[in-house]
């Protein structure tokens, strides 16, 4: 066993438990042959008197007590033999965590992975208008998936809108899947060292401009110069974006992160890193193909 | 007759009347987080962040009111049961200033986000060396004092307040052991479980010796003497410390059932936490029976119903904690509010009980007065303590016990049933009944405070004369 460095620490540790529970018995023991006081008798005090008026009487240990105490000693012996404690010892049941969370997984998955394999011929389209399973997809989006993109599927700052149609790497049933299998990694390079403040202010109202937001401008027109030079490489000259590497269009006033000069601003002068965890290996196909549907549907009401 | 000395009961007086100084702050700052829980807008900026107010209320109630509670007891207790003037007086007025300063330190570094990360142990580690240097001179004071004694026997209570310094010592000096990496930063000795298991072993035991060995210790002077009983069993003090100091240490590994702690530790941790039962129960007993023969006086001496109260508090509580310590009742119990509910059916119900109860006890004493200014106010404030620990535990096992079935509840699919928000949501109202119940506590102590002032305004600080020992020492 890997808990101990040595044979010496498992002996250390179960000797001190058995001289424990040993110690402990013979205390009780030894301390119960005091004399039971008969009806009538009076008891006397130890004798000794501390600031003035404090005595002790000698009464016997309480017999149900004592069995109390007896009996969580015997249960404490019965555990440590039945189960790990004494060292190196495994105890004679075979029990570990490690033991116990494979087997309950094991019945999880036997008894609840046929519910969801029986859907995996079944298509997206069709799936996103089966009521059970849009029922059984929204369990595990409220799972799994509500921490990031809130209860209502809406998102939040960083998170994306997963009702509106508007997607960063694509909205077919096929790019939602894989989406969901391994994960995204979106990033946007910084820009602050090499524009500067006031290049990254023009470029921030040539952005807002995109969109048709209130703007400068005169700033807008200069900041569309670095605008083409630089940011066009992904999100296009026309700002329209580019699905296949998850960069955001910039002209239908989806904001992921905020519409105002200073979030965009912030976007363009430090960059933006986002993750999407993969979920392939902790939900398995089976999953991942209910909860592909319920987000497709989301965004292609049609299925209601 | 030889020249009769006094007491030293300046520095008792210093740390009883801080006792409800931080006593109130504490539980303020208390009131304020479960407030927070239930309104989250009154998260104020980072400095009045409920991650940064939760660990200054567990320092204030726990070293600030329950430490300097203890301070006040044991260097009352430990004269009068040794019949002797404090040793090294000078020491012992240090480990006063000292600890207000260490309390002073932690209400402005917490807030400002210094911290080790450690709960209970927050402190970072300049904080802590004043710390050990305090515990250090508390020691030389008490067993100092001790060790001069003029009564031949040492009293039971000294032997808990014992335990709890050595213990006390021994956990904070290994628990805080870390690698400073500036003046305000610092990085624990330990890594990964084995840092977790160096953390609740310490963090148990805090509650072991701190909190519970302790106030056994204040429980074993103040309980007969307020009834005016004889011990109710020698034997049994006996029996039941060495077993309690002994199982105590073991008992750490339930905080971290069901973690990357070895399956080994978790066992044996349960296991002594088991055991723990009957040892914790001895005290309860002993306390309890004292009072047989007594029983009348509760119904007239509001006092002695705060001391009695606490005796049920700490026998409900550790019967509760061994139970929660079992695997496949901590399975359920684990991370809710049930364990909030528990620690506070020990914290309000016991600690803050019998520290209330003695310090009333003492008050009078220390300012040469026949009683407290008002018994009704008295009462009153037992009541309201009462009814809001009440308040306060049943509602968080209500919540924590539906937290953890909601949280392990599942679909025919095997989804969960409930999101973690909607879970959230199903605790307000019990947030709001445990806001309450906090509330009312913290106003009874604003009675304590009054009818305190009143008292010292009436009397004066007087040091009792240690008696001739001829009267005693012949038993």
């Amino acid at each position: 066993m890997s808990d101990f460095v040595s044979d010496f620490w498992s002996i250390w540790i179960s000797a001190i438990v058995i001289i424990g529970i040993v110690g402990l018995t013979l205390l009780l023991t030894t301390q119960a042959k005091a004399k039971t006081v008969k009806a009538g008798e009076k008891v006397e005090t130890m004798g000794h008197v501390w600031d003035g008026d404090l005595e002790e009487y000698n009464n016997p240990l309480p017999k149900w007590w004592m069995w109390m105490f007896y009996l969580t000693l015997i249960f404490g012996v019965a555990y440590l033999v039945l189960y790990p404690g004494l060292g190196t010892f495994k105890g004679i049941r075979g029990w570990t965590s490690v033991g116990q969370y494979k087997e309950e997984r094991a019945q999880a998955e036997a008894k609840y992975q046929p519910l969801y394999d029986r859907y995996l011929k079944v298509s997206v389209e069709e799936l996103a208008k089966d009521p059970e399973a849009r029922a059984m997809g929204n369990r595990l989006y409220q799972t799994y998936c509500m921490q990031c993109h809130g209860a209502d599927a809406r998102g939040a700052k960083g998170f994306p809108n997963l009702t509106d149609n508007d997607w960063l790497y694509g909205g077919s049933a096929e790019k939602i899947h894989e989406t969901l299998v391994n994960g995204r990694i979106g990033q946007m390079p910084a820009f602050g060292a090499a524009f500067g403040e006031e290049k990254v202010r023009d470029t921030a109202n040539y952005v807002l401009s995109l969109s048709g937001k209130k703007h400068d401008a005169e700033r807008a027109t200069r900041g569309k110069e670095a605008f083409n030079a630089v940011c066009a490489a992904c999100h296009g000259p026309d700002g329209k974006g580019n699905q296949a590497i998850g960069a955001p269009n910039l002209t239908d006033n989806v904001w992921l992160y905020g519409s105002t000069e200073k979030v965009i601003m912030e976007g363009i002068t430090n960059g933006r890193k986002n993750q999407m965890p993969a979920w392939n290996e902790f939900l398995g196909e089976g999953k991942i193909h209910l909860l592909t549907a319920y987000v497709w549907g989301l965004s292609n009401n049609a299925a209601k | 007759m030889e020249t009769q000395s006094t007491y030293n009961y300046k520095v008792v007086r210093q740390f009883a009347i801080m006792t409800v100084v931080w006593g109130i702050v504490g539980m303020l700052v208390g009131v304020i987080i479960a407030a927070q829980l239930v309104w989250p807008e009154l998260n104020f900026g980072p400095w009045f962040h409920f991650g940064r107010l939760r660990p200054l209320h567990t320092n204030a109630v726990i070293f600030a009111f329950g430490g300097c509670a203890l301070f006040a007891t044991s260097y009352y207790v430990v004269q009068r049961t040794s019949q002797v003037r404090l040793f090294a007086e000078k020491l012992a007025s240090f480990t006063f200033w000292g600890w207000q300063l260490v309390i002073v330190l932690a209400a402005v570094t917490l807030p400002l986000g210094f911290t080790s990360g450690k709960e209970y142990a927050e402190l970072e580690w300049p904080i802590d060396i004043l710390i050990a240097v305090i515990w250090v001179s508390y020691a030389i004071v008490f067993f100092g004092t001790i060790a001069v004694r003029k009564v031949k026997h040492i009293y039971v209570a000294n032997w808990f307040y014992g335990a709890f310094i050595l213990a006390v010592a021994l956990l904070h000096i290994v628990n805080s052991m870390a690698l400073p990496v500036s003046f305000t930063k610092s990085y624990s000795a330990y890594a990964g479980a084995v840092d977790a298991m160096v953390q609740w072993w310490y963090g148990h035991n805090a509650v072991g010796f701190f909190l519970t060995a302790a106030f056994l210790g204040m429980m074993y002077y103040f309980v007969p003497k307020q009834a005016g009983r004889p011990v109710y069993s020698y034997r049994l003090s006996v029996v039941h410390f060495w077993a309690l100091i002994f199982t105590y240490m073991w008992a750490g590994p339930h905080h971290l059932h069901y973690t990357a702690l070895p399956d080994w530790t978790q066992s044996i941790g349960m296991v002594f936490s088991l055991i723990l039962l009957a040892p914790s129960w001895g005290g309860m007993i002993n306390g309890i029976m004292t009072l047989s023969g007594a029983w009348h006086k509760l119904r007239t001496d509001p006092v002695l119903k705060f001391l009695v109260v606490s005796l049920s508090f700490y026998g409900m509580s550790t019967f509760e904690g061994p139970m929660m310590s079992i695997k496949t009742v901590n399975a359920l119990s684990h991370y809710t509010d049930w364990t909030i509910g528990h620690v506070h059916s020990g914290a309000l119900g016991w600690v803050g009980f019998i520290s209330i109860g003695s310090i009333y006890y003492l008050v009078p004493r220390l300012f040469g007065r026949e009683q407290m200014y008002s018994n009704k106010l008295i009462e009153a404030h037992f009541w309201m303590a009462t009814v809001g620990v009440v308040l306060y535990i049943a509602a968080l096992w209500i919540s924590g016990v539906m937290q953890g079935l909601m949280w392990r509840a599942l679909n025919p699919d095997g989804t969960l049933t409930y999101a973690f928000a909607e879970v959230v949501k199903a605790t307000y109202p019990y947030h709001f009944i445990r806001l309450l119940g906090g509330f009312m506590y913290l106003a009874g102590m604003f009675l304590m405070a009054y009818n305190v002032l009143r008292t010292a305004g009436l009397g004066r600080a007087v040091d009792a004369k240690i008696p001739a020992l001829s009267t005693h020492a012949h038993a």
